[in-house]
């Protein structure tokens, strides 16, 4: 374990250490670099917009954010949950600002006017995607995909949307170890929403699982000690490897 | 009553430039999306920053950006004698002063039709609540991740038994001949609220401004240190649980 510790000490030393910034702070010279995400250019300083931490990316200079809300942009799947039924629409919370609207063209049922709590009630909760984000930030949403439904069953977990791509992992890695390991579906919302389905003790150890990778979202090796952490709990007897579809 | 003695000290032991001890603490409330605890002398101020969220009076939403809703209000335990609570006329009018100063900052043209509301608790009052409101509010905003230029120190000058005095309290306000509140925005020195309740002449106006805007400045620092502090302890913790 002490072994273990002072190795994972070594590693983060060696990272380059990542620098706060608090909005209006100066992050570089105009001449020098751009103004990148969250960022904005005064009297020839690149200063921030948000608290973060900074980055760079080609020449321009910016901002990662930590927390804040999520903004829906055109094309994200996220997982949205029935606030209210209109005559043709429902209205669902996707964790955004905006409340976005599901029109009865837009999902896979032949639904009449005014049928509509037939299909989908308050508090169901459902698989999206984003369809269109106008000017004003109206937000438009579509079940008429491959792979969106209704959800029946299975748990909900939510964490911040700034840690979706640790879930997710370089191309899909921690989630593929996830669904693999835990023998879950796991359904990831670009909202932070995340949809777990499995046998028992399985799905509580994927979600305490994504929980950990919220907490340590910014540490080295996170891949690794995940694993580890699933292994002690869910003892890996036949490691078959079972592809799970989603 | 004697405000300032001949050595020019104050009743609270202060030199004249002098401002009181202000000690900040960024997202204390777990439920809000961003929070602060601000203690600047013997005021002591909570803030909570909801949103951007569908903005909930409709009629107050604009199409082009968002509305900062902000709501101060005093507590009835907050002064000497009972605060009748609820809305009164002061709250109303301190609360537009520090949307419309917050409003300069935060860049609202990027959440249209949506609103962020701001609650601003004074939990003990012991004159420039304002000030200490408005700096506990800019910081709970950053705090929430809220996009905003720059964050908002204010603190007031004024004048008492004669002389021009940094940051007054509450005797020297009760007694004193002129309270000047000011907030601003550090990368840019802009004045984003001003206000004069009394009398000075213009010289000591002007050498009142040109205190508030040094204080101003390190009141800043000690916002920015606070926001520091609450993200480092974050990224410690994520670094250090071992389980």
């Amino acid at each position: 374990m002490i072994t273990f510790k002072s190795d994972k000490m070594e590693k983060r030393s060696a990272r380059r250490t990542r620098e706060i910034v608090i909005p209006g702070d100066v992050l570089g010279n105009a001449d020098e670099y751009k103004a990148g995400e969250n960022a904005y250019e005064l009297d020839g300083k690149i200063r921030a917009n948000v608290i973060g931490t900074k980055t760079y990316t080609n020449d321009a200079v910016g901002v990662t954010v930590m927390g804040g809300f999520y903004m829906p942009v055109t094309g994200d799947t996220v997982i949205g949950i029935i606030n209210d039924v209109g005559p043709s629409n429902w209205m669902l919370d996707i964790n955004a600002p905006y409340p976005a609207p599901l029109h009865v063209s837009e999902v896979p049922w032949k639904v009449e006017f005014g049928d509509t709590s037939r299909f989908l009630t308050v508090g169901d909760v459902v698989l999206l995607k984003i369809l269109m984000v106008d000017e004003s930030k109206k937000i438009q949403v579509t079940m008429k995909d491959s792979g969106l439904r209704k959800i029946e069953g299975g748990q909900l977990v939510e964490i911040s949307y700034s840690k979706i791509s640790r879930v997710i992992g370089k191309s899909g890695s921690m989630i593929q170890m996830l669904k693999n390991m835990t023998d879950c579906r796991i359904f990831v919302g670009q909202n932070g929403r995340i949809w777990i389905d499995g046998d028992g003790e399985n799905v509580d150890v994927a979600a305490e699982a994504i929980r950990i990778i919220e907490r340590e979202s910014r540490s080295a090796n996170l891949t690794d000690r995940v694993r580890e952490f699933i292994e002690k709990r869910l003892p890996q007897s036949e490691e078959d490897e079972e592809e799970d579809s989603e | 009553m004697v405000l300032v003695n001949e050595d020019g000290i104050r009743i609270d032991g202060r030199r004249i430039d002098e401002k009181r001890p202000i000690k900040i603490e960024a997202g204390v409330l777990k439920n809000a999306d961003g929070s602060c605890y601000l203690e600047i002398g013997k005021n002591k101020v909570l803030c909570a920053v909801y949103g951007p969220r569908e903005c909930k009076p409709r009629h107050l939403q604009d199409p082009t950006k968002a509305v900062v809703q902000v709501k101060y209000n005093m507590e009835a335990y907050s002064v000497t004698d009972r605060k009748r609570p609820g809305t009164d006329r002061r709250s109303v009018e301190i609360s537009k002063l520090i949307a419309e100063a917050l409003e300069n900052v935060v860049q609202t043209e990027l959440y249209p039709r949506a609103s962020i509301d701001v609650y601003i608790e004074i939990l003990q009052a012991n004159a420039g609540t304002r000030c200490a409101g408005l700096t506990a509010a800019s910081v709970a905003l950053a705090d929430a991740g809220i996009p905003m230029r720059d964050l908002v120190p204010a603190i007031a000058c004024g004048k008492a038994d004669g002389n021009v005095l940094l940051d007054l309290n509450k005797e020297e306000d009760n007694y004193g001949q002129a309270d000047v509140p000011l907030a601003i925005v550090p990368s840019t020195d802009e004045i984003v609220l001003l206000q004069m309740d009394g009398n000075m002449t213009r010289a000591e106006l002007d050498h009142g401004l040109d205190m508030a805007f040094a204080a101003a400045h390190e009141v800043y620092e000690v916002q920015r240190d606070a926001l520091k502090r609450r993200y480092t302890e974050m990224s410690k913790k994520e670094g250090d649980s071992d389980e």
